[in-house]
């Protein structure tokens, strides 16, 4: 058994999922391989194979893999497929993208999501927006699957650097292009590995009383997130949306301050350990969920909330 | 320019859905069913694209049985201009989806094929994927924005970090994000009128197609139910069970 994991990175640092998806790795295979694609990333190949578990990392680096475009990642990892049983992508929209087009090209199946891993051929993973698990058996011989980063415990050690293998094989953009890129900039921790989360939804009513949610998890140390509802309402951009459609996250704590609790929204965090709801409806469907509920105003919870976090 | 569209029916979204008691699946007799909301952003997207009078036909396929034909005519009442329906009643995997639709892709010769994401009961968010890889077209998946040229697409792709502008070659496979449009409804006079445009009803075995099973369903599970949790009555509660219970602060 020979395993492959895609490593997402942005050319400089490797993704804290791959440390998720590594874990995952060594559930089936006990010496893994890395591969790091991208354009002057050695660094994040050196990062890699540091990782405790990891047997050896497979770099490539070349002009063309600056974006790493889903039609040239999937056509060079078809290119080395006959070495490996088994290959890995976190289930984020890089993962995503890439991973079921290797899937087809090599005309096998691909399992999305996998949360748990029963065997070498079985797998469970999410369906129905959380609402239930279903296990599969996969009959190809070959395993191509994303992994739910929030679903493994993350590889933490380190190790003496493995083997680093330069590989040169190059796939130039052919009927794609990479046009450009507007990243939102954010100072606080990253949304899918943060330890608390505190999302906001339409309850908040503007952008600039979102600033409040931006408050209390500045006093927690926390990641943003909100519901779709206030995505679509323009209180924040797109990427901060918890849900079906948007981040799977479980962090330690959780707090949804003005979300009803839509299904779409729960499917994204209800495997957070600790959930709080702050909510004026009594009967909000959040709270079914919460581990502690408050009913009342935000607009008067949320800063009594920041002082006393302030004065602890 | 032909676009093709590619829609499921699905349980409505609304729908609060039941694991069935043999583990088999999920309850789906007498259940209210939709097509899927990304499916609906694809259909609007081409009919803007239509009235931009850059495409000029709308052609809507879907895979299943007869109860489709239901989903495809609200395809034809938003507007598409004509539906196919591949008959079968077996519950495909996306692999297969994917090379019916490649097949109806060869017979139909669109410059551009639009569906949703991922269909909102597998979650799969695979299909579209596939179906470049196997067409050997690039793919632009997750779009938020669209502008068509002569020659191409510039899609926004909703990513992690933000987004993402690339421009693929035609033909292509769009996939289509929640933000991409708002879908329009179907007016009763469209209703009335979808019920005579063409709907060719076409069997999955006069495709030629012989597909594989590559994924075996072996049981359906309802998730762990959270223990119900409790009310507190102040902050300073929450703060102290937070610290002291929970010990999560």
């Amino acid at each position: 058994m020979s395993t492959l994991v895609l490593v997402e990175h942005n050319n400089q640092t490797i993704h804290p999922s791959i440390r998720n998806v590594l874990a995952a790795a060594l559930e089936v295979d006990n010496k893994p391989t890395l591969l790091v694609v991208g354009h002057q990333c050695k660094a994040v190949a050196e990062q890699a194979a540091q990782l405790a578990g990891v047997q050896a990392v497979w770099h490539v680096d070349n002009p063309c893999y600056e974006h790493q475009l889903a039609e040239q990642i999937s056509d060079l990892v078809v290119s080395f497929a006959s070495s490996f049983d088994v290959i890995l992508a976190p289930a984020s929209t890089y993962g995503k993208n890439i991973s079921p087009r290797i899937a087809a090209l090599l005309d096998v199946a691909q399992v999305s999501d996998v949360t748990r891993i029963i065997d070498a051929n079985t797998f469970e993973h999410p369906v129905y927006a959380g609402n239930a698990i279903e296990t599969v058996r996969v009959l190809d011989a070959k395993k191509v699957m994303t992994i739910r980063s929030t679903a493994f415990n993350p590889v933490t050690g380190s190790q003496e650097a493995c083997c680093i293998e330069t590989m040169n094989q190059e796939f130039q953009p052919q009927n794609s292009q990479f046009i450009r890129h507007e990243l939102s900039k954010s100072e606080r921790p990253e949304l899918g590995s943060a330890k608390i989360v505190v999302s906001g939804g339409r309850g908040l009513q503007s952008a600039e009383k979102f600033k409040l949610i931006e408050d209390l998890a500045d006093c927690l140390g926390a990641a943003v997130g909100a519901s779709r509802a206030a995505v679509d309402a323009g209180f924040v951009p797109n990427d901060y949306q918890v849900g079906q459609t948007g981040k799977v996250v479980a962090p330690t704590l959780y707090i949804a301050v003005g979300i009803s609790g839509a299904v779409q929204h729960l499917a994204g965090m209800k495997d957070s350990k600790v959930i709080v709801a702050i909510n004026k409806d009594e009967d909000a469907p959040i709270f079914q969920i919460a581990n502690y509920g408050l009913v009342g105003d935000l607009f008067e919870l949320v800063p009594q909330l920041i002082e006393q976090l302030k004065n602890r | 320019m032909k676009i093709l569209v590619a829609v499921k029916r699905v349980i409505d979204p609304y729908v609060k859905i039941r694991v069935k008691s043999d583990n088999s699946g999920v309850e789906t007799q007498n259940i209210k069913m939709a097509m899927n909301p990304f499916d609906e952003i694809a259909i609007e997207e081409a009919l803007r694209l239509r009235e931009k009078n850059w495409a000029t036909e709308v052609v809507a396929v879907s895979i299943g049985d007869d109860s489709s034909q239901e989903t495809l005519r609200h395809a034809l009442a938003l507007g598409a201009d004509r539906a196919i329906l591949v008959r079968s009643g077996q519950v495909l995997e996306s692999l297969n989806i994917a090379k019916i639709l490649k097949k109806i892709a060869e017979e139909e010769q669109p410059d551009l094929i639009l569906m949703g994401k991922q269909a909102i009961d597998g979650d799969n968010n695979q299909t579209p994927q596939m179906l470049a890889a196997i067409l050997g077209w690039p793919q632009a998946t997750y779009a938020s924005n669209l502008n068509a040229h002569t020659d191409g697409l510039e899609v926004t792709r909703e990513i992690d970090g933000g987004l993402e502008t690339i421009k693929v070659q035609l033909p292509a496979v769009v996939s289509t994000d929640l933000r991409l449009n708002e879908p329009r409804y179907a007016s009763l006079p469209n209703i009335m009128k979808a019920k005579r445009k063409p709907l060719d009803v076409r069997e999955l075995d006069s495709l030629g197609l012989s597909l594989k099973k590559h994924i075996e369903i072996l049981k359906v599970n309802a998730p762990a139910v959270r223990s119900g949790g409790i009310k507190v009555e102040s902050v300073a509660a929450l703060l102290d069970k937070l610290q002291h219970e929970a010990k999560v602060l």
